[in-house]
């Protein structure tokens, strides 16, 4: 069979009619991670069990004993997912070695469903980043151009699946850090509604605003993976009380008389001029398949950017006081408590980390934190309320995830305003809290992928999927390139 | 009379050298000194990006720090299951006597 353009569906049904096993399906996995890997770096880790856990599966199958129902389907996992008895670095030194006593909530989920991990994908460190050049390990590349980039800051889990390394991954998404990198790979990606998915296992970069989310080849997928993290979960105070979904069953195609709002802050100076027809048409094909088109405006979006760089560094300057040195990751040598402190950190962390810790630090201190940090949080509320009166108008948004399509590695990496300009579409919503995707809808001039972004109000992943997969229908875009089919 | 409000506005100072050893100290982070210039030029770029925040006018404007209504998550106060010392120094740098063991800290 056609494993590497098949659905979860295709490949659960292979495996319980016993047409393939789990042990042939995680070898055909690992084989190509042999074979591309070298190219891509897209793994920090493979679990060296996996095949003995498909094993097992298979074992068990045979005695014909009830199974999970994606028992021996491989996934991966962004390297901030905490696993118990597996590395988790979150692409930082100061993490190097570490080897968590537990198993975080989202990750638990997915094993009980059956799922093998095929191991931990590379970053950008502590997920600061949008392009996986900030990883301390693994530099992944595009897989439609290795001289290029995967976005970031999940990459790793991005390509893995645009070069057919992994089914479907997990990542998570602060500021964009899903919906770029899905976009700037060709695969579809998905940010849920915070508090969604629960955080606890998932390595804090800005408690406010992080979310795990699901990344594959379809809305399908998404929408399968998806319907098994969410749950309720008491050990994250965050955690939404709301019903568990199943989202697969939102799949109808059915998207005739659904309002999407084109919002005119998003069209604007800055947007390279593919992408913005790739989105235009995208745009009218919605308009072909029955939605009516709304034109709105989100009047704070140019104040975005520096509202979330100021609260997410606040919150990270907090969050990464935890790498002392004391009880795990990496200790330096020192005569003094001080001292160890001052060189492991400083000896741990990479350049983009330190920039924004340091960032964070000084607006949350003495004499600044109202100024910067209570502003910021009030530009937020604006920010928020923008989006809150938009949906009282339209059913989702759609606009560009991207501003550009992969760019050259290297060639953002000095300026750090421009780099942090490559989520500038992406990062209100986190601002806001909503869900949100980015689906393949076309390739630049250079043949690199191009995503739309389809944005939803809380709890709408259901509705967002269904725009996807309509979409996708009609579309029927190539996942991975040709050149990694082999 | 105040000439801003300063809870209202974005203070527009210049980052200098000796502010990025303040800040690199209540960070724990140490920098040599062309890091330093490098990293003051970066703050002092980004923060004036900020700057922009200062168009709003935010005074009735009430913040937000989280974006859902979620109140106060309580649960009942019962010993649950949780890490064995060992699980919990099985990462520890170094270890001695069930505890994490660090540099002296009392000369």
């Amino acid at each position: 069979m056609d494993i590497l353009n098949s659905t979860l569906n295709t490949i659960t049904s292979a495996l319980e009619s016993k047409e393939l096993s789990s042990k042939e399906l995680v070898q055909f996995y690992l084989d190509r991670i042999d074979k591309y890997d070298g190219e891509i770096q897209a793994y920090n880790h493979v679990n060296e069990n996996a095949i003995k856990q498909a094993e097992l599966i298979d074992s068990k199958r045979t005695k014909g004993e009830k199974l999970p129902k994606f028992a021996g389907v491989p996934i991966a996992l962004k390297d901030l997912l905490i696993t118990g008895g597996m590395p988790t670095t979150c692409s930082s030194k100061i993490l190097e070695g570490f080897t968590p006593p537990f198993t975080g909530t989202a990750v638990k989920h997915v094993e009980d469903a059956g799922f093998i991990t095929l191991g931990k994908l590379s970053m950008d460190e502590f997920a600061m980043g949008s392009s996986n050049e900030n990883a301390a390990f693994k530099k992944t590349r595009n897989p439609w151009d290795t001289e290029k980039v995967p976005g970031g800051s999940s990459g790793g889990s991005a390509a893995a699946v645009a070069a057919g390394l992994a089914p479907v991954t997990l990542g998570s998404d602060t500021g964009g850090s899903i919906r770029q990198p899905a976009s700037l790979c060709g695969v579809i990606g998905m940010k849920p509604t915070y508090g969604r998915v629960s955080r606890f296992g998932l390595v804090a970069f800005a408690s406010s605003l992080d979310q795990i989310g699901p990344m594959g080849k379809s809305a399908s997928d998404l929408a399968s993976l998806l319907s098994i993290i969410v749950r309720h979960d008491v050990q994250d105070s965050t955690s939404a009380k709301v019903e568990q979904v199943d989202y697969t069953k939102a799949l109808t195609g059915d998207v005739k008389g659904l309002k999407l709002g084109v919002p005119k802050e998003y069209f604007q100076t800055g947007l390279a001029p593919d992408v913005k027809k790739a989105v235009d048409e995208a745009i009218k094909q919605y308009e072909k398949l029955g939605c009516e088109l709304v034109d709105i405006s989100l009047p704070h979006t140019d104040y975005a950017l520096a509202t979330y760089y100021i609260i997410a560094t606040a919150e990270a300057s907090s969050n990464l006081g935890r790498y002392d040195g004391v009880r795990y990751g990496r200790r330096a040598e020192a005569d003094n408590l001080r001292d160890m402190y001052y060189k492991s950190r400083t000896e741990g962390f990479g350049d983009e980390v330190k920039r924004r810790i340091m960032l964070g630090t000084y607006v949350l201190s003495a004499g600044y934190y109202d100024a910067y940090y209570i502003k910021a949080q009030k530009v937020r509320t604006l920010i928020k309320q923008d989006f809150v009166e938009a949906f009282k108008k339209v059913d989702a948004i759609i606009c560009p995830a991207s501003p550009t399509t992969a760019f050259k590695a290297g060639e953002k990496t000095s300026d750090p305003i421009q780099m942090y300009l490559s989520d500038i579409y992406t990062l209100s919503l986190n601002l806001f809290g909503g869900c949100g995707l980015s689906v393949p809808c076309g390739f630049d001039s250079d043949g690199m992928p191009i995503g739309v972004q389809l944005l939803g109000n809380y709890f709408e992943e259901g509705s967002i999927l269904n725009l996807a997969y309509a979409f996708e229908r009609e579309t029927n875009l190539p996942k991975i390139p040709q050149n990694l089919k082999g | 009379m105040r000439d801003l409000k300063k809870e209202d506005r974005l203070v527009s100072e210049t980052i200098s050298i000796n502010d990025v050893h303040h800040i690199a100290t209540l960070a724990r982070l140490k920098f040599e000194e062309t890091e330093a210039e490098k990293i003051k030029d970066d703050l002092n770029s980004i923060l004036g990006y900020m700057e922009k925040l200062n168009e709003l006018d935010t005074t009735n404007v009430k913040p937000t720090s989280h974006t859902l209504d979620i109140f106060t998550v309580t649960r009942p106060d019962e010993t649950r299951p949780s890490l064995s010392n060992e699980e919990a120094l099985a990462n520890a740098p170094q270890a001695e006597n069930a505890h994490f063991k660090v540099p002296k800290v009392i000369e």
